[in-house]
Order: structure tokens, then sequence, then C-alpha cells
């Protein structure tokens, strides 16, 4: 990959100024802990320097979640057909419903589940222990909710302070139903992040669900499973259609609008195609292993990346599916050469700053290039090491690299680049459009999508060009 | 392979089971095994309590809400403010983790007073807790006097903190035991002997409606009656947007809380987020008390005037009365649209009350009305209030059930509109009835926090927004035939 041309203003002395300044207004412990965090981008570093995946700093303001929101929110609960347990007190569970936009098909409250089930632990849980709720209210839900695939238990804190055994009570059930009972121990004061909690959900996945299941019908040389992509907004109804248009057969989706039983087949497929990394290479490694399974990363996010995900995709296969993806790429060229047209004449130019999770600040990028906008600064939630390496040849050389930035950093960042827009969360959403800047969600989309695939281009162009050039910008200097 | 382990094969569900389920879960026999539940909750309508406190403690002027325990309990409680005000909603949080489980959470809150002081410079850093720490049973008395020996921040820094766990009360809880350590705090020492300020206090309770706190102030202004709201929430979650953000965009200035001690009179709108609260004031501030209920309505709003107007010897002004008679020349007028039409309620007893008091002022049936996590004496409370009225007549207050026993009356006993919060589109999309957002969280509709629905002008509001979608509906759904100009 060619080395993207540096961006005007961008320099390694003044991305390094920025840095240190804003470092020198925190107290001195903090200041050690999070200078590692932060650095200006070097492309073609083997590795990249800022460092990751450690605990947050008390008391700076992050924007992280915890290991049970990235398993509830991330891995399980896009998962259609399966009753979702909030297994501790109320909170958790309410928060987490229907605020991450994983959209799913079927009969709410039939065949899939898009609610909120809790245990709702009172004093007494918590003094008695929370096992006997815990296996009354599985036959409660399995009698209600008889259609349901499975059932997956997901411990809040307090499950794991107390010494409750969550695993031998879905174990006596999972033989009493004769159905999928997952345990899944993703506490929230485990780990430093969601990250954590993805990994634990993935181990559940190896531990009580894959292999436990067989298509019926044989298996195909085309056969894939796409993975890592939770369909946000629709983003899995825009991106399995150009799989399957290009001639392969996605057996399974993990997780989006996913079913269980699928997804616990998917040790029979040909080729696992992951589109985030973060939150779901575990499985790819594990069904890698264990049964052979090759994996590609992809991306399809925005014109360019999606016919270069294509080709390296049609590279695992024979001519039938390097012809088709060829023609694929002819046939959707004019369309988004289209999009283009209408977009990058007010966009070229622009700069953005992305704080996404573990994935979009980095795939995004190229969407963004493809629409004249650069990018000045990008960093993670809660990546790791491999996503930043990921991530250094994707930016402009001395562009800004910030993990698990606070909001006094961000803020201090953004005073300085002035970016023309922000793609980041809804904790940030706010303070920056008060501060007159455009502003994307890039978690939930915004209420928007999908944003993967060429259908998801368009939606994505065209918000894109809304939030920059929306005329209520205008408004905010007062003629008094 | 044993038996056990078999691999199964990927089976579809068949069309005709989904059909018979799809039917069952309407029914009489699926609505009994339902209510049968004791252990399983289903889709709640109530929150965890350090929601609660964060509302409060956000609600002080250069006040940081802080959260001893885990990260994302902090990133919940903020992005579930954000989504409802669509507003920033700033918190700090000392992130414990599995040491501190281990160790106790003393370290993480030292390291997170210092830096969240330094970084943010607040007047005043509320401290409240999540499960974690509650089940590990860390002294916040001592970890917070130690910070300050240690000089992490200073003496003088307002630390209220409370004790704030998620598994016993819900939201409205943790607003009330906030609110009492803050003022507890504030006005220690300020109490003076035969001083009085003048003023009324005024607390709104957990109400994620900045309208209806705009609209108390109003309703003291008309009055000439110089007050001082007690967690004002206004400002901080409805702030303009001038090109610069301000991290602390408003609340009640701390030197006016701690003058409350010495007001002429405090008075409380939500009776049960601020039972701890009002027990305190009713011991410790001078001045006359009063507990009214939320102002839903012509008659519960009568009632606040009536009772504003004794304390302080008021009249009540032309305006108010004027204002009055146009609320309720809008519901003569409209009396029609609502007159008869069943209604579910659910949300929050406070509002629940209100709202069925408005209901039954119109003629409109309170049917089902539930409140989710509530004691006896609110189940009373309600029942007391639906006797009042032939309205009420066959009209049934649910306590301790949530939005999925909601759906089963819904689908076995219909009613014409829900009212509650967002979390009631799935019932209500299932009833195939509208749903009218009153309540916290309303996060799939715009600005309507900032309408208000208490007072003189909340009820024309709730009035509008109700008698207009029956028509709308009316309009969109008729044949032909039955489709006019005039409604």
């Amino acid at each position: 990959m060619a080395e993207r041309k540096p961006i005007k203003g961008i320099t390694k002395d003044r991305t390094e100024k920025l840095i240190a300044d804003t470092l020198a207004e925190m107290p001195e412990k903090a200041q050690k802990k999070r200078a590692p965090h932060l650095g200006a981008n070097e492309p073609t570093a083997s590795t990249c320097a800022v460092k990751s995946n450690k605990k947050v700093v008390p008391g700076v303001m992050s924007q992280r979640g915890c290991a049970y929101a990235g398993a509830k929110g991330v891995v399980w609960g896009p998962i259609r057909d399966m009753v979702h347990i909030s297994h501790g007190p109320i909170g958790c569970g309410v928060y987490s419903w229907g605020t991450r936009r994983n959209l799913m098909q079927g009969v709410p409250g039939v065949t899939c589940f898009p609610m909120d089930f809790t245990s709702d632990f009172q004093e007494r849980d918590i003094v008695y222990g929370g096992d006997p709720k815990l296996d009354k209210l599985l036959d409660e839900a399995n009698e209600l909710f008889p259609l349901a695939k499975g059932f997956s238990v997901l411990s809040e804190c307090p499950v794991g302070l107390i010494g409750d055994d969550i695993n031998a009570v879905t174990k006596k059930k999972e033989k009493e139903f004769d159905k999928l009972v997952v345990p899944c121990n993703c506490e929230g004061f485990r780990g430093v992040s969601q990250s954590l909690g993805h990994h634990i959900s993935n181990d559940s996945i190896r531990d009580f669900i894959i292999g436990k299941f067989e298509f019926k019908e044989e298996a195909g040389p085309y056969d894939v499973a796409l993975i890592g992509d939770y369909n946000i907004g629709g983003d899995v109804w825009a991106a399995k259609p150009i799989l399957e248009e290009i001639g392969l057969n996605v057996k399974s989706v993990w997780t989006g609008d996913g079913e269980v039983e699928k997804i616990a087949a998917t040790h029979t497929v040909k080729l696992n195609l992951i589109h985030c990394y973060r939150s779901m290479n575990y499985m790819c490694k594990v069904m890698e292993e264990k049964w052979g399974i090759p994996w590609l990363e992809y991306n399809f996010f925005g014109p360019t990346k999606i016919e270069e995900s294509l080709r390296a995709i049609a590279e695992q296969f024979d001519d039938t599916i390097k012809d088709n993806v060829e023609k694929v790429i002819k046939k959707y060229r004019p369309e988004m050469d289209a999009v283009l047209n209408e977009y990058k004449p007010r966009l070229e130019g622009k700069t953005a700053m992305l704080f996404v999770g573990g994935l979009r600040p980095r795939h995004t990028v190229g969407a963004y290039e493809d629409l004249g906008i650069e990018i000045t600064g990008s960093g993670y939630e809660f990546a790791h090491q491999d996503d930043y390496d990921r991530t250094a040849p994707e930016m402009a050389k001395n562009t800004l690299i910030y993990d698990d930035v606070s909001e006094f950093e961000l803020e201090k960042f953004v005073e300085e680049f002035k970016p023309d827009l922000i793609g980041s969360g809804i904790k940030e959403k706010y303070v920056f459009q008060k501060a007159g800047i455009p502003f994307r969600q890039m978690h939930s989309w915004d209420y928007s999508g999908p944003y993967h695939g060429y259908e998801g281009f368009k939606v994505f162009a065209r918000d894109i060009d809304m939030a920059i050039n929306s005329p209520t910008w205008d408004l905010v200097k007062s003629p008094f | 392979m044993s038996a056990e382990t078999a691999v199964k094969f990927v089976t579809p569900t068949p069309e005709k089971e989904i059909e018979r389920v799809k039917k069952w879960i309407n029914t009489e026999d699926y609505k009994e095994k339902n209510f049968a539940r004791t252990s399983l909750v289903i889709n709640p309508a109530h929150a965890c309590q350090p929601l609660g406190a964060q509302m409060v403690a956000t609600a002080f002027e250069g006040s940081l809400p802080f959260v001893h325990g885990s990260q994302g309990c902090a990133s919940y409680f903020r992005s579930t403010f954000n989504r409802h005000y669509r507003e920033p909603a700033a918190a700090t949080c000392d992130a414990m983790t599995e040491d501190g489980a281990v160790f106790g959470g003393q370290n993480n809150l030292f390291e997170g007073l210092e830096n969240a002081y330094a970084l943010y410079k607040p007047k005043m850093m509320p401290v409240y807790t999540t499960c974690m720490p509650e089940v590990i049973g860390d002294d916040l008395t001592a970890f917070i006097r130690n910070a300050k020996q240690k000089g992490l921040i200073p003496e003088d820094l307002p630390t209220p903190y409370a004790n704030t766990p998620s598994f016993n009360g819900t939201h409205i809880h943790g607003y009330d035991v906030m609110l009492k350590s803050i003022l507890q705090d504030l006005t220690e020492g300020q109490s003076v002997e035969g001083k009085c300020t003048g003023k009324l206090n005024i607390i709104p309770g957990f109400d994620g409606n900045v309208g209806n706190l705009r609209e108390y102030k109003r309703i003291c202004d008309l009055m000439e009656i110089p007050y001082t709201m007690l967690a004002d929430t206004s400002d901080v979650f409805d702030s303009g947007c001038d090109g610069e953000y301000k991290l602390y965009a408003g609340g009640t200035k701390l030197e006016d809380a701690a003058e409350s001690i010495n007001g002429k009179a405090t008075v409380s709108l939500q009776k049960y987020a601020s039972t701890q609260t009002m027990k305190w004031i009713e011991s410790e501030f001078t001045g006359q008390k009063a507990v009214l209920p939320m102002p839903f309505g012509v008659k519960k709003t009568d009632e606040l005037i009536l009772k504003l107007a004794e304390l302080f010897d008021k009249p009540v002004p032309e305006q108010l009365k004027k204002e009055r008679a146009l609320a309720v020349d809008a519901m003569t007028d409209a009396h029609q649209y609502l007159h008869g039409k069943k209604f579910a309620v659910f949300g929050d007893p406070d509002y629940v009350i209100g709202i069925v008091s408005f209901l039954l002022e119109m003629g409109a049936r309170p049917w089902h009305v539930l409140v989710s996590r509530a004691t006896k004496k609110i189940k009373k409370e309600l029942d007391a209030l639906l006797e009042t009225s032939v309205y009420g007549e066959g009209c049934t207050a649910y306590i301790n059930k949530d939005l999925w026993h909601m759906r089963s009356l819904l689908v076995t006993d219909p009613v014409d509109g829900m009212i509650g919060d967002t979390h009631g589109k799935w019932a209500a999309r299932d009833a195939g009835i509208p749903l009218f957002r009153i309540g916290f969280p309303i996060i799939d509709r715009v600005n309507l926090h900032r309408t208000p629905v208490i007072g003189y002008q909340g009820a024309i509001n709730m009035l509008t927004m109700i008698a207009n979608k029956f028509l709308d509906i009316k309009d969109e759904t008729c044949e032909d035939q039955w489709f006019e100009m005039m409604r």
C-alpha cells in the first residue's frame, strides 16, 4: 500500500507539542500513565508506538464501557433467536436495551427477542446467592418463549463477587431443556474495557456452541461465514447480498441478525470473512486451529476498500468467483461514481477526526478519503496493539493517534486541529456540536445506516455531506 | 459420541409453529402464565439507583458527578442522559477493576478524585456508587476523608456521597439519597436562628422534562415568589448552541443551596422521589414544608398554586387565573376526543399518579396503570385516586409488574392509547395503539423533554398531543366515505 500524502499543516512538531501541552495540565501520575497512549503517526513503523488495552486512568472521563457491554451489546445481543438474560441488578439490561441498533428479522417475542430479560437482583439475591433465581427464571423464559433456540446468561458485576456458579445452573438447564443454555462470565469489572467481554463471549461460543450443530445440506466449495458484522442500521443486509452476488454461499452471520444454530454449524464452512477483527478474531483463530478454516479480513466501507476486499476474497477461490467479482465491481462502479460526483465536490479538502470502538477508526478511513476528506486524528476506545499496527499505514504521517482518549484530551486536540467533522460516540456528540463542530455518531450511524457495502456508501456519503454542510451550522454565530 | 453430545441439524422453526405461538402470546392462557412469573423480569420500566443520583449530582452549579465503581456503569448513565436530552452529560468514574474487587476501591477513588479535580476544576464532586463497591463494602466516609487528608483534593471541596446499590430500589431512590446528601453537606453549619431568606425551596424530583422545571419557575415568577430550585437540571440538560461548550452549563448555585436551610418554605413535587430528603428537611430546615402531588392537570395545579399563595401570603395573579381559564377552555372544547377513551399508563409513581389524575379530569379511563417497582403504599394511593371518579371504575393499578405484563394486558383487554416513556413502543405497536411519550427516557422523538406537561400549560400540551394523534389516526385509517373536512 502506498503511503498517504502528508496532510498540509500536520507536522511532527505540531502534533508532539499538542500532546505535550495537553499532558502538562494533568497530575504527574496521570501524565505518566497517559503519555504512552498518545503519539504522532509513523505509517512505515513495523509496530505502532501507541500503547493500548491498559486500565482506564481513574477520574479522567474515559468513554469506555465494560466487559458486560462488550458481551451483551456487541456479541450476544444481535443473535436474534436466543433469549439473552442480563443476570444481576436491573440497570445493565435497561441501559443496553435497544441502544445499539443491531436490527433483526423475526416476530418480536416469538422468534426474535429485541427485549430486556433480567433477574433484577434484590438484596436477598446478593446475600443468599442468585443461582436458585436463575434456575427458576430460565424455566419461566423457556415456558413463555418456547421458540427461542437457546438462552445466554450474561453475568453482571455482583454475580462474580458473591461466588455464584452460573455454569452449574446453565449446564443443568441445558440438559433439562435440550436447548442451548450458555453461561458468559462477563462481569463489568473484568478487564479494562468492552474488549474482554468480546473475548469472554468468543470463549463461551467456543466452549458451549460451536460444533453442536451441522447444516442438513452438503457443504459446498463456496460456503463462507460473515464474521464481525453486527447489522448496525442494517449493515448485514447491505453486505451479505454482495457476497452472494459474487457467488459465495453465506452460511452464517456472526452475529448481526444472527441465528444461533447456524453459528453453531460454522465449523463446516470453507472460509471465514471477518469485518470486525477486534471483537471476533478469537473465534476465527479457534476455527482455524481446530477445523483448518482460513480467515480473511475485509473492509466494506467505501468503494475503494470494497473493490480491494472483493479482489482479495476472489483470490481465495476459483475463476468463477474471480469473474463474478470483476462483473460486480463493473456493475456498481457507475453507481459509486454518481455518488462521488454528487458529494465529493462539496467535501474535498475537509478534515475529520475519529474516535470509535475497535475497528472503525481505521476501517472507515478509506470511505472518508473516497469523498476527499482527510483524517487528521484517530483512535480507539478499546483496541489492542494489533489494531494500532493495522492503523498506522492507513493514516498520513504525523497525524494524531490517541488511545482511550479522555474528554479533556479530545477537546484539546479538536481545539488545535479544528476538524470539519468528528466521527465518534453519543457521549462526545453534544460536547462538540455545542462548539459548532459537525458530528456523526460512528457507533450507531447516528440512527441512520446501513454504512456497509455499496448501498451503505450511498447513505454514508449523504450523511457526511449532510453533517458538514447543514445550513444550521451557519446560525451558531449570533449577530449580537 | 454419546447421545447427549450428538450433533444436531440446523432446523428452521416451522411456519405453523410460529403462527401458533404468535397467536398464543395474545391469549388469556398466556397472560395467566405470564403473570405467574416470580423470577424473570422482562422489559422493566425502571432503572437503577445511581442513574437518579447522577441526575441530582449534575444539577448544581460547577458540580461534577463522580461514579465510584465500574467504568461501564458511568458510560451507561451518561449515554442514557445524552440520548434523552440530546445534550452532553459529563461524569467521571474511578474505574474499579478486578484488583479493586480484591483490595477495595480506595486507591481508585484517590487517583480519580485527584485527576478529576485537576482536569475539570469542579466546585463540588458528589460521589455515588455502583454495585461493585456496594457488594465488597467500601467505606466511602473513610476513603473520602483520607483523600482530603492526603491533599489530593482541597479540604473545603464539597464531596457529598451516597450509597446507591442497584440491587435495591430504583433510580428515584438514588435521586432521593443523593439529594439528601448534597443538601446535608452544603447546609452544614448554615442554619441561623431567626434568619429567613424569604425564599421557597422547590424540589422537582426525578423529572426528565426540563420544560416542567422551567414551568415551575415561571409560576413562581408570576406569583412574585423568590425561589431556589433544589437540583435544577434545566440549564444543565438544555443549554444553547453558541459555539462554545460549557462543561458546567447551569444548575442550582451552591450558596443558594447552602442558604436553603433558612428558607421560608420547602415544597417537594415528587413525594416518592424525595421521601428521605423531605424527612430530613422536616427536622432540619426552618420554614414550612409541604409535599404536593406533581401538578398534572387542572386540579393538581390549583393545589400547587393555592399552597404557594398560602405559604407566601400572596394573591393568585391575574395571569395565572387567565391561564387556568385557557386550560379549562381547551379541555372543555376538546373533551369529546378523550372522553371515555381507555389508556394504559406506566412510569415512575409520581408521574403515573399525575397522569391518571389528568385523564380522570378529561373523562378518560386510565384502564391499565402500572408502576414497575413500587410499594403497597403507592398501590393504595393509585386505588384511592381511581375511586375518586366514575371514570376510574373498572380500572386497575398494578405494581411490581413489567412491560411484558403490560403487553399481555393490552392484547387481552385492549385500550385506545398508552402513556409512558420510549420503552413502551414495542407493546404499543403489538397492540396497534399510539404511545404518548411522557416520562423518562424519551430516546426516539425530539424536543419532548422541552415541552412541559405540568401546570395549566402542560395540561394543554398533553391534550393537544393526545387529541390530535387520535384525529390523525382517524384521518389516516378511515375509509374514503368517512374522510371529511372537519373533525
